[in-house]
């Protein structure tokens, strides 16, 4: 059984909350506040680890170039990105005089939100997670798709050229990469047999799916890893936000607070994509086990599973940064074409692969 | 007699549009200024909007001596500062027929060749920085302060030196010259292994630079398109094999071509051109004559009344300089024919019927310095 | 082609041509009307395929504006150049030959920028360097300035 020691500390303090509500105030009261502290623990959270993220890329980025990054604000530079937050706070918010103020102020609240939607349905730990729904992936995959209207409205009402050629280019990048990442993701409910998240953790209870589906999981991970990558314009697929091209893109007339939320958004989108590849394909919370050695096993429970879900999920996150650090950039078209003409080729025929392993009982 | 010019409005069809890239811009490596005509993502017309770092250095030549012409040059070039005076030294030299002692030609052989090793280096840091590969900015810079570090022990600037003056050097170079210069070669060839691997095997690179910006060998002659660029189409115009000067008929070194006449070809041509440049100073660099390091020149320099035109190769091709004196101290008139002026003419050519993110890796491989089509 | 032959061809061609002695290419002073023609025949001819201009520039010498086309062979390594000159400073005008090299398209039109001399026939005649509006050619000799020139 996984961690029995963790799982309790966790349930039981959740519980002692729920508890001590439900004793103080009446029921909808009760729920309206549970909601609340929920919302808010999130959007902490949500914050911290953007901040975290960005002070972890300049850092990544810096010793490949071989050089030392952010090291004066804190001790190691720790406290940067709360000391850009300040500045980006106190920068004049540009009003651009024919955009369409309504949809210009809109656009990076709609990225947040649907970015936002998205960490609540994954599981940190057992137990730990906002909703569970029995079409979690389904719902993951959906609600991460709102990002794309934020990012065509921003292009088109900032009334400007390379605005609006950054987010055309942008969009058709983002719709074309869901149906890899949707694919590869099917590929592994197939083998699991269940899209709800807690189901599809503890499925990974004596081996992780990458290593139970061997050759077709592989596949599909790897085919995962350059789609998301693709989603979430970064590394070598940031046509978007190309700097040396066209200014900065769809995001060009923002400034202050507002390029912070897409800023942000953008860095967000990475944990989730990193914290759904984790999950699906190395096993989110279980720990490493293997089938048979119990004693190896009950030492792997020994470290704590948001530890384990979160080292994985940084696992996936240094691989993006390292691809963005070292490749050069594709072309939009060539970018369309790998998708298009190799990556969804190759997703059908794996699709179709598992299926049929699944049939003949062929995997671990 | 003022004169009205009217500046032609390009034609706009349907769904025409133009785009400013410049004067400041991320990608065109300097003040340049490129009106690009769009339709949709493809480029139809470019128009080049020079001049913004104009100095009439042609104009000023004709007030200046020739050991003050020298300082003038460096700020042509700067990547290449070493030829460029080069240039004008032997301008003086072959004119007035005063013969340099071999010590100087030794170290002004090794020094140029330095250079065009440093000029390419920052030219492959920015061209991957412009394709997206940005730590290839730190890598080539970072090689490159190995150089500049050099030259700032011998000559006592890192950047625009002004060593060579008509009839040799300014002072001698540092005793430890030689055994830094071998230490840099020994460094730097394991690391260029490193270049190939970040971009020259790399599929993305490879996949944005071939059959990027055609140019045949017969529109690279009737451009005028020198150096690697024009190498990179099959059009042999190295003047160091064709117009030897200083040690170059001496030294063994392959002249480097490629027949494709893409991007990729002339970015091949670079990177061995680097290669051959360190092979030549390996040649040299432990059989420096001892010597004087300038001939006994006269303290006023006065060409004999004539015209000279003296050509060298810079890193970004063939260099000449036209000079027309009336034995005075300084020039009647000096013109320069400078290879970045050529190789910005075929921009517009090359890139029709492409794409943006073409047009600045094409814009890279020409490897234009703004400072030498203005000067 | 050894120069004694190169030379005849181009009086040959250009009876009128004046050669000048003692100087480091082969040089020429063509009169202007026979430029292009003469121009032409030297690149497409076979014996002579002067494919590579190398060099195109313009001086004010005083009494006359003159330009000059260094011009070199890609194939056979010989080099010649040719010299037009007018005497008219207000209206100096040659015919362009950016039809027979392309890279004349850019020179001729710094040579108009500095000097002020007009190309017949030219694509895009107009200033490269200065500013749309500028008034008068700096690299003429007579050209004053005192806002932008400092004199010593």
């Amino acid at each position: 059984m996984a961690s029995n020691i963790y799982d309790t500390f966790v349930a039981s303090i959740t519980q002692w909350i729920h508890s001590g509500l439900y004793n103080l105030l009446p029921p909808t009261w009760a729920l309206i506040v549970e909601l609340t502290i929920i919302g808010l623990v999130f959007l902490l959270f949500y914050a911290l680890v953007g901040l975290f993220l960005v002070y972890a890329e300049r850092k990544v980025c810096a010793f490949m170039q071989n050089r030392v990054g952010p090291n004066r604000v804190g001790l190691y530079g720790i406290f940067q990105t709360i000391a850009d937050f300040i500045k980006l706070l106190m920068k004049e918010l540009v009003v651009i005089k024919n955009s369409d103020k309504l949809l210009f102020t809109l656009a990076p609240f709609i990225v947040i939100i649907a970015s936002f939607m998205a960490i609540a349905a994954i599981p940190f730990a057992k137990g730990l997670h906002a909703i569970d729904f029995d079409i979690g992936i389904l719902y993951v995959i959906a609600v991460s798709s709102l990002g794309v209207i934020g990012v065509l409205l921003a292009g088109w009402s900032s009334n400007n050229k390379y605005s609006l050629i950054g987010a055309m280019r942008s969009g058709a990048q983002i719709i074309s990469y869901e149906l890899s990442v949707g694919m590869s993701l099917l590929t592994i409910i197939i083998l699991a047999g269940t899209m709800q998240f807690s189901e599809l953790v503890q499925g990974q209870e004596y081996g992780w799916f990458i290593f139970k589906g061997h050759i077709h999981a592989i596949i599909a991970f790897l085919v995962y890893l350059v789609a998301s990558t693709a989603e979430t314009n970064r590394g070598p697929f940031d046509l978007a936000e190309a700097e040396s091209e066209l200014t900065a893109g769809f995001h060009t007339e923002y400034s202050g607070i507002k390029f912070a939320f897409f800023f942000l958004a953008e860095y967000m989108n990475m944990f989730i994509v990193a914290s759904i590849g984790a999950t699906v394909f190395l096993g989110g919370w279980m720990p490493f086990h293997v089938w048979g050695w119990s004693g190896f096993n009950q030492v792997m429970d020994y470290i704590p599973p948001s530890i384990w879900y979160i080292g994985k999920t940084g696992f996936i996150i240094f691989l993006m940064m390292w691809f963005k650090w070292t490749f050069p950039r594709l072309r939009i078209d060539q970018l369309l074409t790998l998708e298009w003409k190799y990556l969804l080729p190759i997703n059908l025929f794996n699709i179709l692969l598992m299926a049929f392993i699944v049939l003949m009982g062929w995997h671990f | 007699m003022k004169e009205v010019i009217h500046t032609p409005v390009p034609s706009v069809e349907e769904e025409e549009y133009h785009i400013n890239m410049g004067p400041q811009h991320p990608s065109t490596h300097g003040v340049l200024r490129l009106v690009v005509t769009l339709q949709g993502e493809i480029v139809k017309k470019l128009k080049p909007h020079c001049g913004y770092i104009h100095r009439g250095m042609e104009k000023m030549c004709e007030k200046d001596t020739y050991p003050q012409i020298i300082h003038l040059t460096d700020r042509m070039d700067y990547l290449s500062a070493h030829i460029n005076n080069h240039a004008v030294c032997l301008l003086v030299e072959n004119a007035l027929q005063i013969e340099v002692p071999e010590r100087v030609k030794y170290i002004r052989t090794i020094m140029d060749e330095l250079c065009r090793i440093q000029s390419h280096q920052l030219w492959w840091a920015s061209f991957g920085m412009d394709l997206g590969g940005l730590t290839c900015f730190f890598y080539g810079l970072r090689d490159r302060e190995k150089i500049l570090d050099i030259w700032e022990e011998s000559t006592g600037a890192r950047f625009l030196q002004s060593y060579y003056t008509p009839g040799g050097l300014m002072w001698d170079i540092h005793p430890d010259f030689q055994k830094h210069t071998k230490e840099f070669l020994k460094y730097f060839r394991k690391k260029i292994k490193d270049y190939e691997k970040i971009l020259s095997g790399n599929v993305i690179f490879r996949e944005r630079s071939r059959n990027i910006g055609l140019m045949t060998k017969e529109e690279a002659i009737s451009y005028g398109v020198t150096g690697p660029s024009g190498r990179g189409s099959g059009f042999s115009c190295d003047v160091r094999k064709h117009h030897p000067y200083a040690l170059y008929d001496k030294v063994e070194f392959k002249e480097i071509l490629y027949q494709e006449g893409d991007t990729l070809a002339r970015y091949m041509v670079r990177m061995d051109e680097m290669y051959e440049s360190m092979h030549i100073i390996d040649q040299l660099i432990d059989n420096i004559p001892e010597g004087d390091f300038s001939a006994k020149m006269k303290a006023v320099i006065k060409l004999p009344a004539g015209e000279y035109y003296q050509r060298v190769e810079s890193a970004r091709g063939d260099l000449g300089l036209y000079c027309i004196s009336d034995g005075n101290k300084t020039p009647y008139r000096l013109k320069f024919r400078t290879p970045s002026f050529s190789n910005l003419s075929v921009l517009d050519h090359i890139s029709r019927d492409l794409k943006i993110a073409d047009l600045v890796a094409i814009g890279g491989s020409l490897d234009l310095v703004i400072p030498d089509i203005d000067r | 082609m050894d120069l004694e032959k190169l030379k005849e061809r181009v009086l040959t061609l250009v009876p009128e041509a004046e050669f000048e002695e003692n100087k480091q290419f082969l040089t020429f002073f063509i009169p202007a009307g026979k430029l292009h023609a003469t121009a032409m025949r030297l690149k497409e001819d076979e014996d002579t395929a002067f494919d590579y201009l190398f060099c195109q520039s313009a001086t004010d010498m005083g009494k006359y504006l003159m330009v000059v086309y260094h011009m070199e062979s890609t194939k056979l390594g010989h080099a010649i150049v040719l010299k037009v000159k007018t005497e008219d400073r207000q209206n100096p005008a040659f015919d362009t030959v950016c039809d027979i090299w392309r890279t004349a398209e850019f020179h001729e039109r710094e040579i108009f920028d500095l000097l002020g001399i007009r190309f017949n026939n030219h694509p895009d005649l107009r200033r490269l360097f200065l500013d749309e509006n500028w008034v008068g050619y700096p690299l003429r000799k007579d050209y004053q300035d005192e806002v932008n020139i400092v004199e010593l």
